[in-house]
């Protein structure tokens, strides 16, 4: 599996953008629609969007329960700000009847760092992630509030937002075994160092994190 | 600089405002005038409302002077769903863009639906953190518009008529000045965007990219399930539906119809399935029947 194949659930988001970097970090990129498509990949994006959209969709076009089967095999996964969203298994503020994967064990709070006008963008370190830091572009974001066991925290950020009883800044970045999400949109810029990060964990050649 | 230093953290930036509008894509946003059709545009599936006093439908009927909405409602919306909220200002009217910022309106539509401000400008949108949609017929009037500040183009259409023909126009042309800009060498460019009447630097980069370097979605006359995947298979990255929903006769299982429509817009079985017993589509206007004063799209250059 040197370059592997993996989708992008395009259901509605920022599809094309993750297909692109997915492409540049050395992978080969589809989106997937339908549970046939799903079943062809090695790994999958979850993107950003609206996650109320996305779930509603899933739920239409029945694909909520095959890629839930997929991920709880293993798959690996990555979602990015709605997709974060997607895969935790608590959401703060979202709609009663959403419905997320509930793969990492996290709490997320949805548009945490505010309306679209308190969006912004700064520079973040990221675990696994070396070289210069990272141009995070938050809009609309979610934050983690609370992460459980075996949940690695690869990013936080200290300004930005109103970091009131976080003195460590924000949680944005995590992994959980295949799983990794992002609180910012690494699709919007043309640095694509975390999606050879992912790629990297679909080829299973990315080291584990430590958990503290 | 020192390592411990940190980056301040930037807010309306062009790659935050633009990226706003890349999260929309492929989906459905609503005009909406009460808390209530919020609701049933977000449980349908929209990615988000677009709240106004009137339907575009309702302005043509009822004529007069349209203006931004009264800040009660537009807060009664705001506080009704969690999807963003977009509310029009009227061209060049950029007191009201101001009040919409402040309002804490996650998208402004400087929008020819309502009545202009202001005869020779269009709002000078790099001054607001809020970004902004703007309507256009063309590619020239688009990057004028991107040139002043937009973050995201949609057709203008005609809207509420309840006929797509316009938009099938501005979205064929869009797409025909995109492509004819992608043949022409170097030298070429200078003249195009004379002839364009649009900032050369903007024509440079759609002829490298062969796309708007913003995202372009849709309006105007938007009223079946059809309707909206017609545009998306005519390059549109997705849809704005004003009268078309709560001016028909069941308006949650339309909505949700379009959202389907527009996310499957290549897959004509899932387009049939969804347009079964939608009831009764809104009445709708032939284009050929508005003189043009009456013309929406006219507004605006």
């Amino acid at each position: 599996m040197t370059v592997p194949l993996i989708g992008v659930l395009a259901l509605q988001g920022d599809v094309v953008d993750h297909m692109r970097a997915l492409e540049a970090a050395g992978a080969k990129a589809v989106p997937v629609r339908r549970a046939a498509e799903l079943d062809a990949v090695d790994g999958l994006v979850i993107p950003g969007g609206e996650s109320t959209a996305m779930s509603k969709l899933l739920e239409a076009f029945d694909l909520f329960d095959p890629v839930k089967k997929r991920l709880d095999e293993g798959m690996p996964a990555f979602g990015s700000c709605a997709g974060m969203i997607m895969l935790a298994d608590e959401v703060l503020d979202g709609r009663p009847d959403q419905r997320s994967f509930g793969v990492i064990p996290m709490t997320v709070r949805r548009n945490a760092f505010g309306r679209q006008v308190d969006s912004f963008e700064t520079e973040i370190g990221i675990e696994g992630i070396s070289g210069a830091p990272f141009r995070a572009v938050f809009i609309r974001a979610p934050w983690v509030e609370r992460v459980g066991d075996g949940v690695a925290v690869l990013g936080r950020v200290e300004n930005g937002g109103d970091s009131g009883d976080a003195p460590d800044g924000r949680i944005v970045a995590v992994r959980a075994g295949a799983c990794l999400a992002t609180s910012f949109h690494p699709e919007v810029t043309p640095d694509a160092r975390v999606h050879e990060y992912f790629v990297d964990m679909v080829r299973g050649t990315a080291a584990e994190p430590a958990v503290r | 600089m020192s390592e411990t230093q940190k980056t301040e953290a930037e807010i309306g930036t062009a790659r935050v405002k633009r990226g706003m509008a890349d999260m929309l894509k492929g989906g459905v946003i609503m005009d909406v005038v009460t808390p209530e059709q919020a609701r049933i545009a977000e449980d349908a599936g929209a990615v988000a409302v677009m709240a106004l006093e009137r339907v575009p439908a309702d302005i043509r009927a009822e004529g007069g002077v349209s203006r931004m909405s009264d800040p009660d409602m537009i807060d009664g919306i705001v506080e009704a769903v969690s999807i963003p909220v977009m509310a029009k200002a009227r061209i060049g009217h950029f007191v009201e863009a101001q009040v919409l910022e402040s309002l804490g309106v996650d998208y402004v539509d400087e929008s020819e639906v309502l009545t202009p401000a202001d005869e020779a400008n269009h709002i000078d949108k790099w001054q607001f953190n809020v970004p902004f949609v703007c309507g256009a017929t063309n590619l020239g009037e688009a990057l004028r518009r991107i040139g002043e500040g937009a973050a995201m183009i949609r057709s203008k259409g005609e809207a509420g008529t309840g006929n797509v023909v316009e938009a099938t126009r501005h979205m064929r042309q869009i797409r025909q000045d995109i492509g004819r800009l992608t043949t022409l060498d170097d030298a070429e460019l200078y003249a195009a965007a004379k002839e364009l009447r649009a900032p050369y630097e903007l024509v440079a980069e759609v002829a490298r990219l062969g796309r708007l370097p913003v995202v372009l979605f849709t309006a105007g006359g938007i009223a079946t399930p059809a309707d909206a995947a017609m545009m998306m298979q005519l390059g549109a990255e997705g849809v704005f539906v004003g009268s078309g929903i709560f001016k028909s006769g069941d308006p949650a299982k339309r909505a949700a119809a379009i959202v389907k429509a527009t996310a499957f817009h290549d897959d004509p079985k899932v387009i049939a399935e969804v347009s079964r017993g939608l009831g009764e589509a809104m009445v709708g206007i032939n284009v050929d029947s508005l003189s043009e004063e009456q013309k929406l799209a006219k507004r605006g250059w």
